[in-house]
């Protein structure tokens, strides 16, 4: 079996996989960060959202070993003990999440919404960029807040820190 | 305390561990040595089966063993099984076919389960899934609903030659005729009610473990309610006595009433871990949730209202054909029924109702409760035809609905249902306000300006949640008593733990219920903790489904903090040496009236366990106290909401333009989690009026069975909604509580297909009102409008 090697929430990490491990199954199984989760088998719910190399991909539908050297975030790596990435903090502070399913992949979805759009985002931007992520659960009404919220925190931080 | 209490907007309890990922949902449990299941599934949808050949696949890599029908039928593993009795018009059982856990003989639906591999990996289970030779012998599939019954349709269950499970109905035959004699007008309406496939976005899961030195089983598994599997697994499947059998269901992602069931995968894995000696896991993927989770609704209906020259209601005939799909799941018998013509009365004052509901066999999934189950379904009929028949009347359909508004309560329907309280008018008149109903005229204008069609559509509905009194559904055929349970537990150190049967799958019970004990006993909300979902911790449970966890969970819970209340007295009265009828318990102390003299709810916590100023004859040292709830009467949450649709006529979209919601859900512990059941029903039923619809072909293939083919609703699908409140408390209860879980899938569909039509200016439009559908509806509209 090849080995595959990759940082993932800034820890050096290697196994050896199959051919057609995914990189959600790499996460899961071999280094049990069961935060990312599997919502469908056609890549359109999201809920297995993760960074790698900065970007939000579908790690359902990633090979494990297509990450060779990658830098990889979950929603693990988000977190800085219980002081919570602000993202974070604003989907609990808006309850954007019911069932926490989604959660996860949400947040990560997020995130990279902002690293690419800005720290100002509007509703209608926000519900059409979370075309890949599915909530059964909250109607997204309160995702959306969440988003606007969570962007903005990420800009006053940017701008507390500048 | 006041900022945690009944009535506070607390941000929940829960949510640190799911946005951090530490979430703790049945796929992420993994026991040690544990192998892995995966089902071989029906391709067919009707087919008898000659011979299954495993031998090949048997010696595949990593095979463990590989079980089918044969060996569940050696084992004598008992069949599953639908709890609720219903009987036909002629007075006779409901014709229940056999449920085995895997197929015996025959497969009746895609997806059917036909034998399980378990191997130690799932990827060499699927592999050598696929190298099991089956010899299927195809039949011809009955599919279609309507014609499902028809002489010479193939017999799906020996039980059941026709196809028919029951022939039921409810009310008063006689005198809806007679009704129907005197009206001046009577409006006529068919309706679908689509299937929907309920898609909780965790898909569901199993783990089964066998001790064989306790020889006792432990089942994780996605329910909502872990103590109904628990009884169903033990009294009925047989897998082991209650005792012998823990059922853990831990973080579940959403459940809807999906999870509500007791299905074949975890029988499997529960059954065939003691076979093979080690744990069995086994986690659904998408497409075998679309084709054997049990799906929803699916009904075919012809209603009509008879009315008066005053526009009056004079009485309902409902006739609904609903299909049950394959076999009878678990509470299937009584959704199409108990749950839907008790609830055709609506709002509104009607003095005769009569509904008759066949239900059939199809070779499809299973259909079962999804959130709302039978209550959208009646909703759905009585808003769509008081909307037509006020349009048919030339009415203002509010002002129609007013005219007809149940005003003086308790009022008791032709239909059983005696609704306690609610205020309609209320509700109408708030929402139309909020809406800027009056500025509708204006918005259609500027649409047509701009080449599109505006549409407005109410839903005034009613649902009956607090499910339920148990001698009263189990004079309806109810299998199980609805209570709830509920135990506090007081440490030493007064911290509190409170057990409850109710189960939380994101409505937050965590925070909610956490609100009511420290409100009540003045302590910190970061003291207290609620258990569920763990059979040897909660001792027994009914779980949560039908709005039932505030109206029933959380009395239980009240009359158990009575009971720590009166007994924390006691305690107090040997601490503070007065009697007991002179203690006060207020923000969390005991004082003794007229004097300074009080204690603390935690100092009288310690006192109660290190018992030292009192005698064991007394008082019995410890603060522990349980207690079941059975409640009185359902609850009758009620509202309107109002849907406004935007429809561009050139590409058949429609855009749901603005949405308000006004609920009375009685008293509400937390506002902002209220206002989240109310969006992700209100989404879930925007879902079934344009989006969602499963479809079999006529071979009965599911042809929507991915979120490619199965539309489910997105950010972008919806708006933001104006959600807000009246309220009247429901009488029944404690707390004053009627429910809130459902009330947005029960109240949108009616809501927007009242808006679509009102835009089309024609009635001629099912669900999923899909961009297609409207587009043939909106064009044909033109074509009649240029002539
Ligand atoms: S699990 Fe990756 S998109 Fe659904
Ligand atoms: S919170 Fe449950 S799916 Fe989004």
């Amino acid at each position: 079996m090849p080995k595959v090697s990759m940082t993932v929430n800034g820890k050096r990490v290697s196994a050896d996989v199959e051919g057609r491990t995914l990189l959600v199954q790499f996460l899961r199984e071999h280094q049990r960060l069961t935060g990312t989760h599997v919502g469908c088998d056609t890549s359109q719910c999201g809920a297995c959202v993760v960074h790698v190399d900065g970007k939000a991909i579908k790690a359902c539908t990633t090979l494990a070993l297509s990450c060779e050297g990658a830098n990889v975030t979950t929603i693990e790596g988000l977190a800085n003990g219980t002081e919570l990435h602000p993202m974070q903090a604003a989907f609990r502070e808006h309850h954007g999440l019911q069932c926490g399913f989604c959660t996860p992949g949400m947040i990560m979805a997020a995130i990279d919404m902002v690293n690419r759009l800005g720290y100002d985002l509007s509703e209608d931007t926000i519900r059409h960029e979370l075309e890949g992520n599915i909530c059964r659960c909250t109607g997204y009404h309160n995702i959306v807040k969440a988003i606007q919220a969570g962007a903005a925190a990420m800009g006053g931080l940017k701008v507390a820190a500048e | 305390m006041a900022g945690t209490g009944i009535g506070a907007r607390v941000t929940r309890k829960e949510d640190f561990r799911f946005i951090t990922g530490k979430g703790n949902y049945t796929d992420d449990i993994n026991r040690p040595g544990q192998a892995h299941a995966y089902f071989l599934r029906s391709p067919h949808a009707h087919a008898k089966i000659r011979k299954i050949d495993t031998v090949k696949a048997a010696a595949m890599p990593g095979v463990v063993a590989i079980f089918t029908g044969a060996d569940i039928e050696a084992d004598k593993v008992g069949g599953l099984i639908c709890g609720w009795m219903i009987h036909s018009k002629d007075g006779s059982p409901m014709k229940a076919g056999a449920h085995p856990a895997l197929a015996v003989g025959k497969v009746r639906y895609v997806g059917d389960h036909v034998a399980v591999v378990i191997a130690e990996s799932l990827a060499e289970a699927r592999d050598a899934a696929e190298a099991i030779v089956v010899d299927y012998e195809p039949l011809k599939p009955v599919v279609d609903l309507a014609s499902a019954t028809k002489k010479g349709s193939p017999v799906i269950h020996d039980a059941a030659p026709d196809n028919q499970v029951y022939d039921w109905h409810l009310g008063d035959e006689a005198a809806v005729k007679a009704a129907f004699k005197k009206a001046k007008h009577i409006t006529k309406i068919d309706l679908v009610n689509n299937r929907l496939v309920p898609n909780a976005m965790e898909p569901r899961a199993a783990i089964g473990d066998y001790n064989p030195g306790e020889e006792a089983f432990t089942l994780y598994t996605t329910s909502q309610n872990p103590h109904v599997a628990r009884l169903v697994l033990s009294a009925f499947i047989g897998i082991a006595p209650e005792h012998k059998l823990r059922v853990i269901a831990p973080d579940v992602g959403g459940g809807f009433g999906s999870k509500i069931f007791i299905y074949a995968e975890e029988t499997i894995c529960v059954w065939a871990a003691k076979k093979v000696g080690r744990p069995v896991k086994w986690v659904a993927d998408r497409t075998e949730e679309f084709l054997a989770i049990a799906h929803g609704r699916d009904h075919l209906t012809h209603a009509e209202m008879a009315i008066d020259e005053n526009g009056r209601i004079l009485g309902l005939h409902v006739k609904t054909r609903a299909n049950l799909g394959a076999y009878l799941s678990t509470f299937a018998s009584s959704v199409p029924t108990y749950l839907y013509v008790p609830l055709l009365s609506g709002q509104y004052n009607i003095p005769a109702i009569y509904g008759e509901v066949e239900a059939v066999y199809t070779n499809t999934a299973p259909v079962d409760a999804y959130r709302g189950a039978g209550r959208p379904e009646a909703t759905f009929v009585i808003e769509r035809l008081m909307e037509v028949a006020a349009r048919e009347l030339g009415m203002d359909p509010a002002a129609f609905r007013k005219k007809n508004f149940i005003k003086s309560f308790p009022h008791q329907t032709p239909v059983i249902m005696c609704y306690d309280t609610g205020d309609y008018n209320a509700s109408l008149v708030k929402a139309m306000e909020i809406h800027d109903v009056k500025g509708f005229a204006r918005r259609k204008r500027e649409s047509a300006k701009a080449g599109k069609l505006r549409g407005l559509g109410y839903s005034a509905y009613i649902e009956a949640c607090g499910i339920a009194p148990s001698a009263a559904v189990g004079s309806l055929g109810a299998g199980v008593g609805l209570w709830e349970s509920a135990e506090v537990r007081v440490n030493p150190v007064g911290t509190v733990e409170v057990l409850t049967g109710s189960h939380s799958h994101g409505q937050g019970h965590e925070t909610t219920f956490a609100q009511l004990v420290a409100g009540r006993l003045g302590i910190p909300i970061e003291n207290v903790a609620i258990v569920h979902g763990d059979t040897d911790k909660v001792q027994m449970g009914m779980g949560t489904y039908g709005s039932r966890s505030g109206a029933v969970g959380m009395s239980a819970i009240v009359k158990a903090l009575d009971k720590i209340e009166a007994k924390a007295k006691k305690v107090a009265s040997f601490v503070l040496e007065a009697s007991e009828a002179d203690i006060d318990f207020k923000d969390g102390k005991f004082s003794v009236k007229g004097t300074d003299k009080s204690i603390d709810f935690a100092s009288v916590a310690l006192q109660a366990y290190v018992a030292h100023k009192f005698t064991g004859e007394q008082l019995e040292p410890g603060l522990k106290e349980g207690a079941f709830y059975d409640p009185t009467n359902f609850t009758f949450p009620s509202g309107v909401h109002i849907a406004e649709v935007e429809i561009d006529p050139e590409t058949g979209v429609t855009t749901i333009a603005k949405w308000t919601a006004v609920d009375d859900f009685g008293v509400i512990i937390n506002p902002m989690i209220v206002e989240g059941q109310v969006h992700g029903g209100i989404a879930q039923g925007i879902g079934q009026a344009l989006l969602e619809g499963a479809v079999y072909d006529a071979n009965g293939q599911l042809l929507t069975a991915s979120y490619m083919d199965y539309a489910m609703p997105r950010a972008d699908d919806l708006p933001s909604f104006r959600v807000d409140h009246t309220t009247t408390p429901c009488p029944s209860n404690p707390l004053g509580i009627k429910g809130c879980g459902e009330a947005g899938a029960i109240a949108a569909p009616a809501a927007v297909m009242n808006a679509v039509t009102d835009a089309l200016g024609h009635e001629n439009i099912a669900m999923p009102a899909t961009p297609q559908a409207v587009w043939h509806a909106a064009q044909a509209g033109l074509a009649r409008a240029a002539e």
